[in-house]
């Protein structure tokens, strides 16, 4: 294994992984603040019940979220020190205002965790309410920093034998408010609420399923599927605004989302296909005439740029890029399809649903969210590829000096392995003691 | 002053507060590993009351030297991060284990398991602060400015003088743990317990802070040049023993609010002191404050984004350590009267 393959191998693990936490620590705590609001307005117990045992898990999943986020903020640094010398100062004024939206986070997380009887009822509400804002606040600006990346802005660049690349003219804040910036903010902070959402959602009626009746349960459903169902509707409207950003500015990753590799006018849509990358081209799709044009273009006769109007040297690797792409944009159908089904079923029904059937899907699609955002970020970043800064940096350029990078790929994925497992069976004992949640051990 | 000058003493004051509160908070494992005697569970019990509902803010303070360090002095983050990688990696592995066992520890419903967590807490406080320091040693020596695209060996980083400034970090630490923890119990035995703690560490503390100075004139001895170099480096040394002084015999005399003030001084001079000492370098002997300083037009940018965060940061640090450390302050009359 190159040096290069195993820094990228442990950055997409450390990345992948420390997601799955901050997204969960982005909507949690708004589920949480919901659900308490719900208990100062009416007084019903089960509600402070509710937001007391999800405060719970957010505790465990807090902790692992903040040190897996400060193991990624020196590995930025450990894996890819030339990034982080070139872009550190472009870059640097959102990561320092994103430390502050951390400690605005830690801080009220504390009070709301370790408070509920030492402050008003109100006040440990507004704390809530802090975590909630303040979690979304860092994930925009963190990024934020990685849209820079895609569409790097804020900076002039020069490259010379005796220099290398610098930097002139920064701009920080032009960097900050970058062309891809609101587009990735707007689909990643959905994105949180949506797989949460619809994570909790199932985890509450597969609890429901096995004890139906339980009040506790179908409260927890009902908020858990507003907040899910909203954001996953949403969601694919803001996936057309994230499309057609990528299709102006990064016309190679867009090629590879879709397999395309012809230059064409009325370009169709993909859906599904194996790209071949040697006979450069996709088989086994589903084709709609014109209709890629018409999604990244609101054109059908737009021309779409294909893979082989680009040099070899400069393409990602296509068939991981167009595989992903298309299990995001399945898990989206799906998640948007279960929330229209609970609304048309809420609101015939008038009340939270409950038949077993919607349960089961419920059940069945919790883990659709989570699976559509490691595969959007694997579109984002390895349709990036090969540059770390589209088309300033290569990634090949930026990677550490330093030698048997494997060892501590082979270490850091020990660990997270083995927090994994333990955040899995912690979390289990947690459920098993909530009311009707079976025999507690 | 210098709009870099002015970042550099942000970052120090930084690195003071993360020694301050998340240092203690490291201290306070070293204490839960040595918990002994018939009253191990309760001291075990005071240090999770203690750490708990802060531990995660106190640790932000690292973030933001990082983030400040990567930003403002960028040739010095890559340089420090490529030469120190694999003490730095091991350094992270043990922050991850014991932040997370700290918080399974705490929801674990087995009671055989809530003590496997407790070790997997308490071990890596140990080790983690011992790898800081050496880290902070090995840069003070001048080793890693010579070859910044290496790795450095284990042998740079493995001599007898990082290890000894990490021997003394750790032991720094587990004073402020010690002394802190005074405060937090009305328990006079408990109280008591930790007095002691406090007090031989303070004697272990005074003699690594000797080896540490006998070491330097070897190892690194443009630091003690640096230290002489000005009036300020001598009025630095007075003021730190004194406030060395002043907390030994508070804790003798039970004034643990005393204690508690005077030690914070103590340890916060003694970083200034070394930075004093080191100026103008951040990674001697190659890179100055100014000579690695990023461009202006960031420098403002950061130092405005600093003022604005810090007006919402402030007041609410104020409110977390008012709702949970005000028994700490509220008990200071009672806990002056000696115990008879
Ligand atoms: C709940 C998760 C989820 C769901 C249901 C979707 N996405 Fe997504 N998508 C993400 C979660 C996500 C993500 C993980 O959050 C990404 C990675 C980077 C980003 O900004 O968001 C992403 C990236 C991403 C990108 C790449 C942006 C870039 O490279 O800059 C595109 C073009 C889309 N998405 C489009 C869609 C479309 C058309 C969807 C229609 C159903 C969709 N996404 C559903
Ligand atoms: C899109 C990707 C990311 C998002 C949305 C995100 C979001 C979050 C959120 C919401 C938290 C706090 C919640 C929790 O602790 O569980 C968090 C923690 C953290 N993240 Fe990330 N993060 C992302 C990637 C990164 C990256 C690339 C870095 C490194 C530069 C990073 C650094 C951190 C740090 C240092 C913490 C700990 C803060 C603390 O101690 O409270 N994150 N992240
Ligand atoms: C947390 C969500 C994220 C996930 C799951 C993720 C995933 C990945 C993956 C899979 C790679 C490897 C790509 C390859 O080498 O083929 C990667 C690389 C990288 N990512 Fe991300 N990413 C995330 C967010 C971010 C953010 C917010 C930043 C910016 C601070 C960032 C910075 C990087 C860097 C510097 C690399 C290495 C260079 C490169 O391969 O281009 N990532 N990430």
């Amino acid at each position: 294994m190159t040096n290069l393959t195993a820094a990228r191998w442990q950055m997409a693990l450390s990345l992948g992984f420390h997601i799955l936490f901050a997204v969960v620590g982005i909507a949690l705590p708004m589920l949480m603040a919901i659900a308490e609001a719900a208990w100062l307005r009416t007084g019903d117990p089960i509600y402070k019940d509710l937001a007391k045992r999800w405060a719970k898990g957010a505790a465990i999943l807090f902790a692992v979220g903040a040190v897996s986020g400060t193991v990624l903020s020196f590995e930025l640094g450990l894996l890819w020190p030339g990034f982080m010398r070139f872009s550190g100062p472009i870059i640097g004024v959102g990561f320092g205002l994103e430390g502050f939206a951390f400690f605005t986070e830690a801080i009220f997380l504390g009070i709301y965790l370790y408070g509920w009887d030492r402050i008003s009822p109100v006040a440990h509400w507004l704390a809530g309410v802090v975590v909630a804002v303040s979690g979304a606040l860092s994930g925009v600006l963190v990024v934020s920093v990685n849209a820079w990346m895609n569409t790097p802005a804020g900076f002039e660049w020069t490259r010379s034998e005796a220099n290398g690349l610098r930097a002139s003219n920064i701009d920080p804040i032009a960097a900050l408010l970058n062309p891809a910036m609101i587009a990735e903010a707007l689909h990643m902070t959905l994105a949180a609420y949506a797989a949460t959402g619809l994570l909790m959602a199932g985890i509450h009626a597969g609890l429901l399923r096995r004890s139906p009746g339980t009040e506790f349960h179908r409260r927890a459903l009902g908020l858990s599927l507003w907040v899910g169902g909203i954001a996953a509707l949403l969601q694919p409207v803001s996936g057309d605004l994230s499309a057609r950003t990528v299709a102006r500015h990064q016309p190679i990753k867009l090629a590879a989302m879709e397999g395309q590799f012809r230059t064409e006018r009325y370009a169709p849509l993909r859906i599904g296909g194996l790209p071949d990358p040697d006979a450069g081209v996709t088989r086994y799709a589903l084709e709609i005439p014109g209709g890629l044009s018409f999604l990244a273009f609101h054109d059908p006769s737009a021309e779409v740029k294909g893979l082989l109007d680009f040099p070899y040297a400069d393409r990602p690797p296509v068939r991981v890029v167009h595989l992903a792409f298309q299990v995001m944009v399945a898990c989206g159908t799906a998640m948007m399809g279960l929330s229209l089904w609970a609304g048309c079923l809420a609101w015939r029904g008038r009340g939270v649903p409950t038949s077993r059937t919607f349960l089961l899907a419920c059940l069945l699609g919790s883990p659709l969210g989570m699976i559509a955002v490691e595969a959007g970020w694997t579109v984002t970043e390895v349709g990036r590829q090969p540059w770390i800064i589209y088309r300033v940096m290569r990634t090949a350029e930026a990677v550490t000096p330093v030698p048997g990078l494997w060892i501590s790929l082979v270490g850091y994925a020990s660990l997270y392995a083995f927090l994994g497992i333990t955040v899995v069976l912690l979390l289990r004992s947690q459920f098993r003691a909530s009311p009707g949640g079976g025999p507690s051990p | 002053m210098t709009p870099s000058l002015a970042l550099a003493c942000v970052m120090l004051s930084a690195l003071t507060l993360y020694a301050l509160f998340g240092g203690a908070d490291y201290g306070a494992g070293v204490w839960d590993l040595l918990a002994r005697g018939p009253r191990a569970a309760s001291q075990r019990d005071l240090i999770a009351h203690a750490i708990g509902p802060v531990w995660e803010a106190n640790h932000v303070w690292l973030i933001l030297v990082v983030v400040l360090l990567f930003t403002c002095f960028p040739p010095v983050f890559a340089t420090v991060i490529t030469t120190l990688h694999v003490p730095l990696s091991l350094m992270l592995v043990g922050i991850v284990l014991r932040g997370s066992a700290f918080t399974f520890r705490a929801y674990d419903p087995s009671e055989r398991a809530r003590r496997r967590w407790n070790r997997v807490f308490a071990i890596p406080s140990v080790i983690t602060p011992i790898l800081l320091g050496m880290i902070v040693g090995t840069i003070a020596m001048g080793k890693v400015g010579v070859s910044p695209d290496r790795a450095l060996p284990v042998t740079a980083w493995c001599g007898p003088f990082p290890v000894v400034v990490g021997l003394f970090t750790l032991s720094i630490f587990a004073f402020l743990a010690a002394v802190y923890l005074t405060l937090e119990t009305q328990d006079p035995a408990l109280q008591e317990e930790f007095r002691f703690r406090a007090l031989a560490s303070s004697i272990v503390v005074g003699g690594l802070a000797y080896a540490v100075y006998f070491l330097a004139q070897e190892e690194a001895p443009d630091l003690i040049r640096g230290l002489g170099a000005t009036r300020w480096g001598l009025l630095v040394r007075i003021a730190t023993g004194t406030a060395a002084v002043a907390a030994i015999a508070a804790l003798w005399l039970r004034r643990y609010a005393i204690a508690r003030t005077t030690a914070m001084i103590q340890v916060a001079l003694i970083l200034w002191g070394c930075a004093l000492a080191q100026s103008p370098y951040l990674v001697p002997p190659s890179l100055t404050i100014e000579s690695s300083a990023a461009p202006p037009i960031v420098q403002k940018l950061m130092l405005g984004a600093l003022a604005l965060g810090l007006t919402i940061l402030a007041p609410s640090l104020v409110y977390l350590f008012r709702i949970f450390k005000t028994h700490t302050f509220a008990r200071q009359v009672e806990s002056q009267t000696p115990r008879p």
